[in-house]
């Protein structure tokens, strides 16, 4: 006995792969048939495979307890999500689109700010945001363009339509994983990969490469390259050394570099101090430079940000790049778009309420327990009111919080994000989970987007959060070109 | 490359070593209790003794039984010593330092990490133990293997190479030392078959037999077989050999000058300088200089290149 999809029932949601009981969609036609040509032995007997193969591959993510810091196996869900090839070309263009504009956005808040003198944005946007820089005023960094990776968290509604949810624009972390999600599908379902035209991932890392390449000062065909960790103990460590062995660079903390008094940064080799002239840094702003940011910070090098200002060194993200990852500038994007490129925007932000704005926020107060309240400049899933889900108590603390710190807090409906088929371990069979997709977007002189991105899945039954941190998996993301078959 | 990166290839090479010899002594341990005659008063516990752990060993057992001993020296994860916590830092260094390796390296010590950590109960049980033992040994020298096949000798190498053999020349006068220690202990009952029931296996353990057979031509006796694995330059555990390969590998790395200088008096300490000809207090004086020489070597090796200062 094998999975019968027309006992799946996705209900009023929007499925990714099952329409409606027993009717998969195109993309996904041999994929379903195919799962279901397997008994429930034997796919179990493949996740076991795929939990075995990410052990040991070493796919690991860090957990806080405390004290400790655990090691986990990366949680993953073997059924493929699967998006049309037509569908996600139009989707890459959106991306594309939004990050040349907050590229532009960015570059104008360092400079002239155009953009406040026409209105489009209010100027109490910038004053009271903690990731301005007013350190990066004047700065052009190569091509006029701060954020040269951007990991855009997407959400299907129910109408199939495809949201943004947010923008990362300062240290986005999951496409390692995005990575190793394909390389075990590969070794779970070979035989897929015969009957269905599978769009490749793998050239992400080259892609990364040739744009950290495009920062180097010196110009020179083999420039020095490094990616800047916290170190071991940060949550996303297993990602900063795949993509340093992917590109064959050095993984770097900041106790290995150093800024002359030439104002180049060097790191601290076997033969000596050797030149530096591109960083894929992955510790945040504040914890950068110690001479400007935080005094006490043993994660950064002192004099990073007078190397970078004297445009010896390419950094990437560029230090103040995340002033438009702000959930408050989040609402704007569209009007972000309109402004420096004369387009609508070609995916829809979803419906937005700032609380800074008295009208708004009686709005958000009134209707609370159906919306979703989060902070204006948080990550990972934390410090979020899940109106439907709350506590009377819960409630309450975030009205207060609300009224107190209105700058600090947006809301949005909640949203009924998609699902997708997802083993359970209890059954062996699948059942809807609700997930989200991450595709990073590189810019610098030119601009790449991945194949699909990374899929996270709440693998819960009905929860909403899909944070590796709070209980989330991934699954892996195909984009199938069902028309070339 | 980074001074990081240097001392943890450095590190993961003698970590990687010791799983490989706890293993192999573990092995060849068992093997010559049973040959030894019963009369002579030498158990388990004096691997605790070699290893210089006993007094980690009090702290925590009573009984100085085979069971005890054996799971101190394979499974104990206080013992920094052990076969287990040796593999638990091969492995944090590689964790540490993927970017200098080839992709492979991680998915191999992962799997003999997951190995250990499901059957080290039966390494430390007799029934499983050779079983065990021999996984331990074929997964490091998969490891090195693939290392010396699929890696650029580089930097990064040629300082896994001076861990390496700084381990080996290390575990060699310690298993030189083990020897002598035996046949001391058996006092004047030293007839010619213990004798080389002792150097015997302790050539096996350093899979010596063989190759001593062939290039010495002689019998198995304390004074060639000792000759044999201080001054040798051909066989990789021999103290020569591994000198030889740390002053090649220097001689590949930048401003190696110091460290140069200092493995020339332990080399005139290795070569010559001793007759051979009285292997009880004497032999045992003389390894123990050997190994603070070669701890000399090791801090001479750090100070050069690992200690983060400006240049």
């Amino acid at each position: 006995m094998g999975i019968d999809w027309s006992l799946y029932d996705p209900g009023e949601l929007y499925d990714e792969l099952i329409s409606s009981p027993g009717y998969p969609r195109r993309p996904a036609l041999k994929l379903a048939s195919y799962l279901k040509s397997l008994s429930l032995k034997q796919l179990d007997a493949r996740r076991k495979l795929a939990e075995a193969t990410l052990e040991q591959m070493g796919v690991t993510f860090s957990v806080y307890t405390g004290e400790q810091n655990i090691d986990r196996v990366w949680p993953f869900d073997i059924i493929p999500r699967v998006i049309s090839a037509q569908h996600w070309a139009r989707t890459a263009e959106g991306l594309k689109q939004r990050l040349t504009a907050l590229n532009m956005f960015i570059n104008d808040l360092y400079h002239d700010q155009e953009v406040i003198r026409d209105g489009i944005v209010p100027a109490h946007l910038i004053e009271n945001s903690k990731d301005f820089n007013p350190a990066c005023m004047g700065i052009t960094p190569p091509y006029g363009v701060w954020a040269n990776i951007c990991g855009t968290d997407l959400v299907r509604d129910k109408d199939g339509q495809f949201y943004v949810l947010e923008d990362n624009l300062r240290v986005p972390s999951g496409v390692a994983y995005m990575l190793e999600n394909r390389a075990v599908t590969k070794r779970v379902f070979p035989e897929l990969f015969e009957g269905d035209r599978i769009l490749p991932v793998d050239d992400y890392p080259s892609k990364l490469f040739d744009m950290l390449a495009s920062l180097s000062p010196r110009g020179d065909s083999s420039p020095s390259i490094v990616v800047l960790t916290p170190g071991i103990f940060n949550s996303a460590y297993f990602e900063h050394a795949f993509l340093a062995q992917k590109m064959g660079v050095e993984l770097v903390e900041g106790a290995d570099l150093v800024v002359e008094d030439d104002d180049c940064v060097y790191m601290r080799t076997i033969s000596g101090l050797e030149r530096v002239d591109v960083i894929y840094r992955r510790v945040n702003d504040l914890f950068l430079d110690p001479e400007v940011f935080h005094k006490d910070s043993l994660l950064g090098v002192a004099g990073l940000m007078r190397a970078w200002r004297a445009g010896n060194v390419g950094l990437a993200n560029a230090p103040g790049a995340g002033v438009a990852d702000d959930k408050v500038v989040y609402a704007y994007v569209p009007s972000i778009i309109k402004y420096y490129l004369n387009e609508a925007p070609i995916i829809a932000n979803v419906e937005t309420w700032l609380c800074d704005d008295e009208e708004q926020r009686a709005y958000v107060l009134a209707h609370l327990s159906e919306l979703v309240v989060k902070p204006a400049n948080e990550s990972g899933g934390y410090g979020i009111l899940i109106g439907p889900h709350a506590s009377k108590r819960e409630l309450a603390q975030f009205a207060k919080l609300i009224v107190e710190h209105p700058r600090n807090y947006i809301a949005q409906p909640t949203l009924s994000l998609s699902t997708a088929p997802t083993l359970v371990e209890r059954t062996g069979q699948p059942e809807p989970r609700h997930l989200d997709l991450r595709p990073f977007i590189l810019q610098s002189n030119d601009t790449y987007v991945t194949t699909g991105g990374l899929t996270r899945v709440a693998m819960r039954k009905g929860s909403l959060v899909v944070n590796s941190s709070q209980g989330g998996g991934s699954k892996d993301t195909w984009i199938v070109d069902s028309e070339a078959q | 490359m980074l001074s990081r990166i240097a001392e943890r290839m450095y590190w993961m090479a003698r970590y990687l070593e010791r799983v490989e010899s706890t293993a192999r002594l573990v092995k060849v341990y068992a093997n010559l209790l049973m040959d030894l005659p019963q009369e002579i008063d030498i158990g388990w516990y004096n691997l605790v003794v070699l290893n210089s752990g006993t007094e980690n060993f009090a702290k925590r057992y009573k009984n100085r039984d085979e069971r005890n001993v054996v799971k101190f020296m394979l499974a104990d994860e206080h013992n920094p010593g052990s076969l287990g916590s040796a593999l638990v830092m091969a492995r944090e260094n590689i964790r540490t330092s993927r970017d200098a390796l080839p992709v492979e390296t991680w998915e191999m010590i992962n799997d003999l990490s997951i190995y250990a950590r499901a059957n080290m109960k039966r390494g430390v049980n007799r029934r499983h133990r050779q079983k065990f033992l021999d996984t331990m040994i074929g997964g490091v020298q998969q490891i090195n293997g693939l290392l010396n096949g699929n890696m650029s000798h580089d930097a990064a190498w040629q300082f896994m190479r001076l861990g390496r053999n700084l381990e080996r020349a290390d575990m060699t006068t310690r298993s030189l030392d083990a020897a002598a220690s035996v046949l001391m202990r058996a006092g004047a009952d030293t007839s010619a078959n213990l004798n080389e029931i002792v150097w015997g296996n302790m050539l096996s353990s350093l899979s010596a037999y063989h190759p001593y057979r062939r290039s010495m031509r002689t019998s198995i006796a304390g004074a060639p077989v000792a000759r044999y694995l201080l001054e040798d330059t051909s066989f990789p555990r021999a103290v020569g050999f591994c000198m030889v390969h740390i002053h090649h590998a220097c001689t590949h790395l930048p401003r190696a000058e110091p460290v140069v200088e200092r493995l020339s008096d332990v080399g005139q300490r290795a070569f010559g300088g001793f007759d051979y000809a009285d292997l009880s207090e004497p032999f045992r004086d003389y390894l123990n200089t050997m190994q603070l020489h070669l701890a000399d070597l090791h801090g001479a090796i750090e100070a050069n290149w690992f200690e983060l200062r400006d240049a």
